[in-house]
């Protein structure tokens, strides 16, 4: 695998990150690093802080303990889970993708044709689709051309054909940026396929590493139940299509 | 021209509707239409202040303001349900204030002019502080613009682009006090919300960017405090009243008229 090979100084580590909300312990003890071209996927049950774990990277939330650290020089493009948009407020694709910094016209043209929505560069946001909303977040994130693409549970609300086209975009993405990326995911098969890297998280990091290894561990199958062995079946399946 | 009342009073109007209507979307688009109210309606607590201490009105209402929009945005981050804890502040600040004022004796104070404006008594000074407000508000407005759509839109997308919404919420905080305090003369404590939120209502539905919404917002207050002013003076009506009342009628218009196309090309 040539991503697992190009190591060196991680774009993005964080090292013992603790964090409380209200007095409740959401995270502990979170390590984890991101590499040039790496793709690291996120999984785990529903509050399990997934999303605390997200925003905290993004510089939302403060941690009680540990650190983020990122070269200053480094940039962040942030699909977020959902963006509502309050209908009394208008808004463009176009002066959406110039929020908050205005960009060249090639440029927006650039980000919104990497991301398959060339075309709604005039349409008004409240009118778009779930998946062309998503594209246009992404297109968003890829405006500053990201060294880092940090996704949450960007393909929610997408039917199956979706969600596919939304991560065969990433993959495409990530190799048109040369970017590292992040994402929290729900759909386990397609998490199996094309991360390199996956981190299984319930408050703390209960089990990391390939996918296979990840879909194996007694610590996922306990997270996951029934839908592991399905998931472990795709994969092999591919590994074993792949091998003839 | 200053000399003529009716000129200052125009322009004093058209300063405060240039100044609340951009301001009044970052209202509307947060629905924070509850906290203009709060805001507003503790002017006639900084009324009475300002009278106790000897201030200027001026001083005492925007510190009134300022200290009340400072609390609602503290107490807003702490779970409380955020329109309940707003009712209860903006009904308590006027109620708490009109009792205030009662308790000053010697003084003759005209209520009306501070709950419904008294824009035909604006004086040079007073057009001096109105004008000054404006721009300060719409400086502020200018330069956080893009920060504060940002914010607007999500606190995590701000964050991502190392945007503070916290301190954009404190620019929006601070202009609202600022409002406020100069449209107190103009339509007085209880229609300054009036004055933020119609406009920008009724611009809604003919704009495509949050741009041309907080222009058209602009032109919609301007046109509502002149022809309210000269239908004020023309029908002896109260000048704030009338002028909030002809802003209704141009969103009702507005309202008709967008309902009644889509109902059209729906046939």
């Amino acid at each position: 695998m040539p991503h697992s090979m190009n190591r060196g100084t991680p774009l993005l580590r964080a090292t013992q990150l603790s964090i409380q909300i209200g007095g409740q312990q959401i995270l502990e003890d979170i390590n984890l690093a991101l590499h040039c071209e790496e793709i690291v996927t996120l999984i785990g049950p529903n509050g399990s802080g997934k999303s605390t774990l997200v925003k905290t990277l993004i510089g939302a939330i403060k941690p009680t303990a540990g650190s983020v650290a990122m070269d200053a020089k480094r940039r962040i493009g942030y699909v977020p889970q959902r963006l509502h948009l309050d209908p009394t407020l208008p808004m463009t694709v176009s002066r959406f993708m110039n929020l908050p910094r205005r960009h060249q016209r090639v440029d927006v043209q650039q980000a919104l044709a990497n991301a398959g929505v060339e075309a709604l560069g005039n349409a008004a946001m409240s009118q778009l689709s779930g998946g062309q909303f998503q594209r246009v977040l992404l297109a968003r994130a890829l405006i500053s051309k990201p060294d880092i693409l940090i996704l949450d549970e960007a393909t929610q609300g997408l039917d199956h054909r979706g969600v596919a086209d939304f991560y065969k975009k990433i993959e495409e993405v990530r190799q048109t940026y040369r970017c590292a990326v992040l994402m929290v995911s729900h759909d386990l098969h397609v998490v199996m396929r094309t991360a390199d890297h996956v981190l299984c998280l319930n408050g703390r990091i209960c089990c990391e590493g390939k996918p296979e290894r990840v879909a194996s561990s007694p610590d996922y199958q306990a997270l996951f139940g029934d839908q592991t062995a399905q998931t472990l079946a795709v994969y092999q399946h591919r590994e074993a299509a792949h091998a003839g | 021209m200053l000399d003529d009342f009716m000129w200052r009073a125009a322009l004093a109007g058209v300063f405060v509707g240039l100044a609340a209507a951009p301001l009044g979307c970052f209202v509307v688009w947060r629905r924070m239409a509850y906290f203009g109210d709060a805001t507003a309606h503790a002017a006639i607590l900084g009324v009475a202040m300002a009278l106790m201490f000897n201030l200027s009105i001026f001083a005492g209402v925007l510190i009134v303001s300022l200290t009340m929009a400072a609390c609602v945005t503290m107490l807003s981050g702490r779970g409380y349900a955020m329109d309940t804890l707003l009712g209860v502040m903006a009904h308590s600040a006027l109620a708490v204030g009109l009792v205030a004022v009662s308790f000053i004796s010697g003084i003759r104070v005209d209520l009306n002019a501070y709950l419904f404006g008294d824009i035909l008594a604006v004086g040079k000074n007073d057009l001096w502080v109105i004008g000054g407000g404006t721009l300060l508000v719409l400086g502020l407005l200018f330069w956080r613009w893009s920060a504060l759509l940002t914010a607007t839109l999500s606190d995590e997308l701000a964050h991502a682009s190392g945007i503070q919404p916290r301190r954009e919420q404190l620019a929006l905080t601070l202009s609202l006090a600022v409002v406020v305090a100069v449209a107190l003369k103009v339509v007085g404590a209880l229609l300054i919300a009036a004055l933020l939120i119609i406009p920008a209502a009724t611009a809604r539905p003919f704009c495509r960017t949050p741009e041309i919404m907080a222009l058209v917002a602009a032109a919609i207050a301007t046109l509502s405090v002149t022809s309210g002013l000269r239908a004020a003076y023309f029908f002896d009506t109260p000048t704030g009243p009338t002028i909030v009342s002809l802003a209704a009628g141009l969103f009702l218009l507005s309202t008709i008229i967008t309902q009644g196309w889509q109902y059209l090309r729906q046939r």
